[in-house]
């Protein structure tokens, strides 16, 4: 930009009639974030704490409908809000247009053209991006009526599972792998349509890092392998934890289903990315993630707070008030002879899940 | 007493005004009295009776009739439900509890889905039969029947498992699975 020399060190820019002051250099989505709440545009590919990401999916297209306080000639096509940086004067819009909201639409229905509709199955249902994404937009159906692409399961490890059918292709994982470890053993093979992540040639993927990836995926692509059809996340309860860990900051969430622990994932803020803490991303390493799966391995700080529109939040009562037992108290502590307790008829919760390394089978049912 | 007054509105003209006069001698006897009566006995003797003969003969449910539920399959025979947890997050009562597992490649004729239900209970002393289940449910695998959940002596035969819950086999066991199914439309191919 050739007015870069002369430009006032904050910029204003409009972003849906609400103007914010940023620094230059600054992105429309970073600056809209600044602003936050609806006037955010939803990102599938960026991810602020990677650098390089977005641009890519498509969803954070906006209107800009002044270029600049000096050339305030309207951008003719939507941009990109990841990849365009503001300038002074500049005017946005994304909720209060039509254009975008209508070019969003289709972009989330191309998204799900591959995509298979498996959310009863997939681990990340609940806490997925794209069903976020196809619902808000009306897209929750599908009008394709040909194959999906599909590929064959691969395994890439123990601790994570690959579901190239749902992958959106975002790179995501990839720049977690270049920034976060010190080898990439997993990329982006084949071009157009065959295009998939895959390790070359069948490797599994061991770095301590890795589980970063499960993270970072907006889709149910790379899942935890350890939680894998455990529970619906759902019916966990998040719950804030930190443990001393020489290799990562150890602040992590606990998903737990009454004092077991199914799941560890790093702390999210509220746009789904890993929190910062005291300015750097909150990564945790796979010792944390996958091998400290007991409540003593962890300092317990409280419940982690969820939005109440999340399906997440249901049915966690908060606040909630136990009665006291009246019965024992009336009998002498004895319990009357007709009651009956659920724990001794139930079939559920035999098994303990949360001691299994990898989802259960058949084979652990079987006495 | 005015009783087309603004102040009392009629519904029927079946309002009487109650005699109050003092009987009569023949009005004491009674007599004609009881014979009105038993003739109202006797006529209803001879009416259609209202009440049947259950459990040999049974009324026709309503379609719409929401009974004790049934865990689908599909037309070859696997399981529908993949333990996606909709059911029980949707149930007002808390009453469907479920363990998820993954199907083994041996096991390809038995479930649907690579996911499965293990275990898949209804509280039967929970649940209210509102339908919320299968409304919330993706897979078509649950319904709700057009029969009631049986009496028993004790509380413990109410926990519904899977065994309970399934539907017979569609090939395996033809007669019974066509039984089960009711009004319902038989198993679409997928």
């Amino acid at each position: 930009m050739a007015e870069q020399t002369n430009t006032p060190a904050n910029l204003k820019v409009t972003i849906d009639n609400i103007t914010v002051e940023v620094a230059p250099g600054t992105t429309i989505l970073q600056a809209a974030r600044q602003i936050g709440g609806d006037v955010t545009p939803p990102a599938m590919c960026y991810y602020s704490k990677l650098e390089g990401s977005g641009g890519k999916c498509r969803t954070c297209l906006v209107e800009v409908a002044a270029g600049s306080a000096a050339d305030p000639r309207p951008m003719p096509k939507l941009v990109a809000s990841c990849r365009t940086p503001i300038a002074e004067g500049m005017i946005v819009k994304n909720i209060t247009s039509d254009r975008v909201q209508e070019a969003r639409a289709g972009v989330v229905e191309f998204l799900l053209v591959n995509h298979p509709l498996d959310c009863p199955v997939c681990d990340q249902a609940g806490e997925c991006h794209l069903q976020d994404l196809g619902y808000e937009h009306g897209k929750e159906g599908t009008r394709y009526e040909f194959k999906r692409r599909t590929f064959e399961p691969e395994d890439i490890g123990p601790y994570i599972q690959l579901h190239m059918n749902r992958c959106i292709l975002c790179y995501r994982c990839t720049y977690v792998a270049d920034q976060l470890t010190d080898d990439r053993v997993h990329g982006v093979l084949d071009r157009g349509d065959h295009a998939n992540i895959s390790t070359h040639i069948s490797k599994a993927i061991e770095n301590n890092f890795c589980g970063n990836m499960i993270d970072v995926c907006p889709v149910g692509a790379l899942t935890d392998k350890t939680f894998r059809f455990k529970n619906r996340v759902w019916f966990t309860k998040p719950v804030e934890a930190h443990r001393d860990c020489d290799q990562c900051c150890g602040k992590v969430t606990l998903w737990q289903r009454g004092e077991d622990v199914l799941r560890v994932t790093a702390r999210k803020d509220e746009w789904g990315e890993v929190q910062s803490h005291e300015g750097k991303p909150g990564w945790i390493c796979n010792t944390c993630r996958f091998e400290k799966k007991k409540a003593s391995d962890w300092v317990i700080e409280g419940p982690t707070k969820i939005n109440r529109h999340s399906v997440i939040s249901q049915g966690h009562y908060l606040g909630l008030k136990k009665p006291t037992e009246t019965l024992p108290a009336v009998m002498d502590g004895r319990d009357p002879k007709l009651m009956m307790d659920i724990h001794s008829v139930s079939e559920v919760n035999r098994v303990d899940i949360s001691e299994l390394p990898g989802p259960a089978t058949s084979d652990n049912f079987k006495k | 007493m005015n009783v087309n007054g603004m102040s009392t509105m009629r519904l029927t003209d079946r309002a009487k005004v109650v005699d109050r006069r003092p009987m009569t001698f023949l009005e004491s006897l009674y007599l004609w009295s009881i014979l009105k009566g038993m003739a109202t006995t006797l006529k209803h003797l001879f009416r259609k009776k209202a009440t049947i003969e259950y459990p040999e003969e049974k009324r026709p449910f309503s379609p719409v009739f929401r009974g004790l539920h049934v865990l689908n399959r599909d037309a070859e025979g696997r399981e529908n439900c993949t333990a996606c947890g909709l059911c029980a997050v949707a149930c007002p009562a808390e009453a469907i509890t479920m363990e998820a597992a993954e199907r083994l490649p041996s096991e390809e004729n038995l479930y649907r889905e690579e996911k499965y239900a293990a275990k898949y209970e209804i509280n039967m002393l929970r649940c209210i039969f509102c339908g919320l289940c299968e409304e919330a449910c993706p897979k078509d695998a649950i319904y709700l029947s057009q029969t009631f959940a049986p009496a028993n002596y004790g509380r413990k035969g109410f926990i519904y498992k899977k065994e309970e819950l399934l539907i017979p086999h569609p090939i395996n066991q033809r007669e019974a699975y066509e039984k089960a199914l009711g009004d319902r439309k038989p198993a679409v191919k997928a």
